[in-house]
């Protein structure tokens, strides 16, 4: 499971825990979330997200 | 090839030119600053002692990475200090800078409340890093501040600042804080938290003056109250800097005038962000101008592209009572409060009962998504 950081606000967005309050169940892959998703903090979009690397 | 011009490199700035380079890969595309051009995410202002960082840590990246990464031109330390829309140029440190199209993307600037005393220039005001980091310098070392405003900013202000074991005041005319956006008992859940935060609260009340007192300051209410502190801020409102607009004879109201295209009253110039105020709505936040950014990247690539705005809910970052409030715009409704504080849910419903706005504090935040799906959209 990978994480991905929003590049505007520092939101970061976490496969194994998927967002439920919208919807998004934990385990939902990265490319498997709509590409007109959006931050749910600042709005920025989906391409706006880069990979955490994992240590 | 002329560049597109944009004045300004907030989040507004660099997010039109973010979205702008999604659409439109050779364009130049020239960002003017005043500042330094560096990128950072202006709501982690009001957080950072919260979370242990000092103003150098909230930089994400400097204006040299940012033009490197989106192929832009950035001229930091630049000031516009004019606008010919016959001649389509801007005026930068004093030469003239010719554009195919314009974005102001200029933001606003903190208001202050007139008050007496000698020491009115030493009250801080933080509406940008640069000014953060003035006030993080001054703040070094206090025990004591005083908040003017019991607002958005000057709330989490307070927080932030109880949460770094610094004793604070907060003076506002209001009956509860946030008064504009909350109904009373989800304010008052508000101040009963920060109060046992430590936040003392002087409402009802405003200051009258600042003198200097040693290494501090003595600050005097109009209730007669006197306190004494060793930094003040002020977060009393906004007001978009629409002056260059005006100069220029763009229509201006609160902000300056733009329709769904972001186009002001003239085709080639177009606003977002704390500048702008959307079809007669000014929405001095980051949500909005990021649905801008998106439509005005497509627009300034060829592709017309209304903005939509979704429902777009402001968190409070007030941990000792998070909030969100998704305000009623304008629109004639009433409050109905369920729940016990701190955990409240405030819902606006109009005539026929249908929800228009929500508040929410405490655990009741986690309805978050809930209310998302019920209420309308501002701009659908
Ligand atoms: C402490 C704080 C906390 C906040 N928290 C939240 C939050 O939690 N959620 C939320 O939604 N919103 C929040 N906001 C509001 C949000 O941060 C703003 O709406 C947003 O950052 C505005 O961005 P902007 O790019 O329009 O303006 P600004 O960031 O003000 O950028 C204006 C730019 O224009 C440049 N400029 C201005 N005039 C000139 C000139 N004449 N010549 C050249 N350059 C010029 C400046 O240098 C700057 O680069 C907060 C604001 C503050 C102050
Ligand atoms: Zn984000």
């Amino acid at each position: 499971m990978r994480k991905w950081q929003c590049a505007v606000c520092g939101f970061i967005y976490d496969e194994a825990e998927g967002l439920p309050e919208e919807g998004i169940a934990p385990g939902t892959r990265w490319e498997d979330i709509p590409d007109d998703w959006t931050c749910p903090d600042c709005g920025a979009s989906k391409d706006d997200f880069e990979m955490v690397p994992t240590d | 090839m002329q560049p597109i011009v944009v004045i300004g490199t907030g989040l507004a700035g660099y997010g039109v030119a973010r979205e702008f380079r999604k659409h439109d890969r050779h364009t130049p595309l020239i960002l003017i600053t005043r500042d330094d051009g560096a990128s950072y995410y202006k709501p982690d202002l009001s957080e950072a002692l919260t979370k242990g960082n000092a103003p150098e840590d909230l930089v994400k990246k400097p204006a040299a990475r940012m033009a490197e990464e989106l192929d832009i031109e950035v001229r930091a330390d630049s000031e516009v200090s004019d606008i010919d829309t016959g001649a389509r140029t801007v005026t930068v440190n004093g030469e003239a800078l010719a554009y195919t199209k314009l974005v102001l993307a200029n933001g606003a600037s903190q208001l202050s409340v007139p008050l007496g005393g000698d020491a009115v220039a030493d009250v801080h005001h933080v509406n940008s890093l640069a000014d953060y980091r003035v006030f993080r310098r001054d703040l070094n070392g206090a025990r004591r501040v005083l908040i003017i405003g019991a607002g958005l900013i000057g709330c989490e202000f307070a927080n932030d600042l109880a949460n770094a074991g610094i004793a604070v005041d907060s003076v506002d005319p209001v009956d509860w804080p946030l008064q504009r956006l909350l109904p009373e008992e989800a304010g008052r859940a508000l101040q009963s938290a920060l109060a046992e935060q430590g936040v003392q609260w002087h409402l009802g009340d405003t200051v009258s003056s600042v003198e200097r007192d040693g290494d501090g300051f003595r600050v005097s209410l109009s209730g007669g109250g006197e306190v004494s502190v060793d930094l003040v801020l002020s977060a009393v409102g906004l007001r978009p800097n629409t002056a260059l607009a005006e100069a220029a004879g763009l229509r201006t109201a609160t902000g300056v005038s733009v329709d769904r295209h972001l186009r002001s009253s003239d085709p080639q110039v177009y606003a977002l962000g704390d500048v702008a105020e959307v079809e007669g709505q000014f929405l001095p936040f980051v949500m909005p101008l990021m649905n801008a950014a998106r439509a005005l990247g497509r627009t300034l690539a060829g592709e017309d592209t209304p903005v939509r705005y979704p429902v777009m809910p402001v968190t409070v970052k007030t941990p000792a009572c998070p909030v969100i409030v998704y305000p009623p715009r304008g629109a004639a409704g009433q409050w109905q409060v369920a729940g016990e504080a701190p955990s409240l849910e405030a819902r606006y419903v109009d005539a026929a009962g249908n929800l228009i706005g929500y508040a929410l504090t405490g655990e009741a935040t986690g309805k978050r998504g809930q209310y998302m799906r019920e209420a309308p959209p501002v701009l659908g």
